[in-house]
């Protein structure tokens, strides 16, 4: 079997990268603990949205992570996968609005 | 598309199927190997040491909790208990009678019914109206909701808890069916919601009522409940509007790493990161408020156990004479160490959980 590229043990091992940059990761960890706090935003619905960036920008850390919060305060699977439609409807959207950039060009381009 | 192919559930229990996990030794050979065994895990003895509250002791008995036999009409998937349909073990009059006893002569105000499904007992019913003859403050049963419906023998138990002002307690894993299903077997969903609106019909559950209705909420797999007021917000909201329920409170109960929750933790390949989830969760306030600092937990042949967990691993009181409901002496039971392993973890994680909730 081939070794994967990632490791599901290497997530539990994220503080460490305060071993090579004490400083930076410490003001790191102290933000990201901040961010999710209850605030304007509930604690669940930050973590809704953090279950639907990490699909987004396909981290499989984050999906773990944030598929077991979710699961944790209780979000339904439906609620969970519409997350996920909205990242995807975001990224797909995201393509298909630059089909105005190529219609610009070629209607500049073109007689 | 559905991937998922569907198992056929199993109505045997894990002692029904000889399953090696339905013997105590095997289970703590679990919980006593793994990442505790080489250190890379604190143990819980370790944890209450390091607290300076080693032997852990109990504060005062106020919660009798009665196992009434381990017969149950469902065959749950994380039950602690192992019980289902084919469990025999029943406790009999004889015992109910000492307890009877005993709650006439101390200060425990409350009697807490559980099983298996306790309804199940055939002198069930006799035993809550006698409690209720004797002054019990506050009588509790755990009621899996189905039984209600299972036989039409339990049709009128909702008349019955409401004329004994019997507290009901019952498990619901979530609001919808799907999950609940997944756990307790298929239709437990749709007969819960039956069962619900049968005891708010008779005025359970409802705002300003007397009739207290209280609902247990447990994770449906190999994570730790969320925060206890807002999932309760949760199941106010979609019970009343999927479904027009009204309940009065939620507690949160963590899964506890023992009997059929461990076969499934194991055979998920679960087990280790949860282990390590409850200790990374340990809360020192959760551990000076568990539950068997002030319950005593008493099995169907009418032994001790500091709670209903250790009852299922055979760990009786370590109050050597009085063990025995026929020998109850409060002082010896107060004065005693409370028996600990690695499944304790369970209550202390977080918030802490106990089977009223919640703990901090």
């Amino acid at each position: 079997m081939s070794k994967p590229y990632y490791k599901e043990e290497d997530l539990k091992k994220f503080k460490d990268i305060a071993d090579f940059e004490p400083e930076l990761a410490e003001k790191f960890f102290g933000w990201y603990g901040k961010v999710f706090e209850e605030g304007a935003l509930t604690a669940r619905e930050k973590a809704i949205i953090a279950l639907a960036v990490s699909h987004a920008i396909q981290c499989p850390y984050c999906i773990d992570a944030y598929t077991k919060d979710t699961l944790k305060m209780g979000v339904s699977e439906a609620q969970m996968m519409e997350a996920v439609h909205v990242a995807g409807a975001i990224r797909g959207g995201a393509s298909l609005v630059h089909g105005v950039q190529m219609m610009n060009k070629v209607k500049k381009l073109s007689m | 598309m559905r991937i998922e192919t569907k198992k056929k559930e199993s109505k045997r229990s894990l002692k029904g199927k000889n399953h090696k996990l339905a013997q105590v030794e095997e289970q703590l050979k679990v919980l006593s190997g793994g990442d505790f065994a080489d250190g890379s895990l604190p143990t819980f003895k370790d944890k209450i040491e390091e607290m300076g509250e080693y032997p852990l002791r109990p504060t005062n008995i106020e919660i009798m909790q009665v196992n009434l036999g381990y017969m149950c009409n469902l065959v749950c998937k994380h039950c602690h208990v192992d019980a289902g349909p084919d469990r025999r073990e029943i406790m009999g009059r004889e015992y109910m009678q000492i307890i009877l006893d005993i709650m006439e002569k101390t200060d425990i105000h409350t009697l807490d019914l559980t099983g298996g499904a306790p309804e199940m007992n055939p002198d069930f019913r006799w035993f809550v109206t006698e409690a209720k003859k004797v002054g019990v403050k506050d009588i509790i049963v755990r009621s899996n909701l189905t039984i209600i419906l299972a036989n039409k023998k339990y049709y009128d138990l909702p008349e019955f808890f409401a004329e004994n002002n019997v507290h009901v307690i019952s498990s619901l894993p979530y609001y919808n069916k799907a999950k609940t299903d997944r756990q307790r077997g298929e239709g437990v969903f749709s007969d819960s919601i039956k069962a619900l609106k049968m005891l708010n019909a008779v005025g359970y559950g409802m705002p300003d009522s007397g009739l207290k209705l209280d609902l247990v909420y447990n994770p449906s797999g190999a994570f730790l409940p969320g925060n206890q007021e807002q999932l309760q917000a949760d199941f106010k909201r979609e019970l009343k509007r999927l479904f027009d329920i009204e309940f009065h409170e939620l507690f949160t109960i963590t899964n506890l790493p023992i009997s059929r929750f461990l076969d499934y933790l194991i055979a998920s390949e679960n087990y280790d990161d949860y282990m390590e989830t409850l200790v990374q969760a340990f809360n020192p306030t959760a551990a000076m408020n568990v539950m068997c600092r002030n319950t005593i937990s008493v099995d169907y042949d009418g032994y001790m156990y500091d709670c209903d967990f250790n009852q299922m691993l055979a760990m009786k009181v370590a109050a050597p004479k009085s063990q025995h409901i026929k020998d109850f002496d409060m002082e010896a039971l107060n004065r005693r160490p409370i028996f600990i392993h690695q499944h304790c973890y369970g209550c202390t994680a977080g918030a802490g959980s106990s089977c009223q909730g919640a703990v901090t």
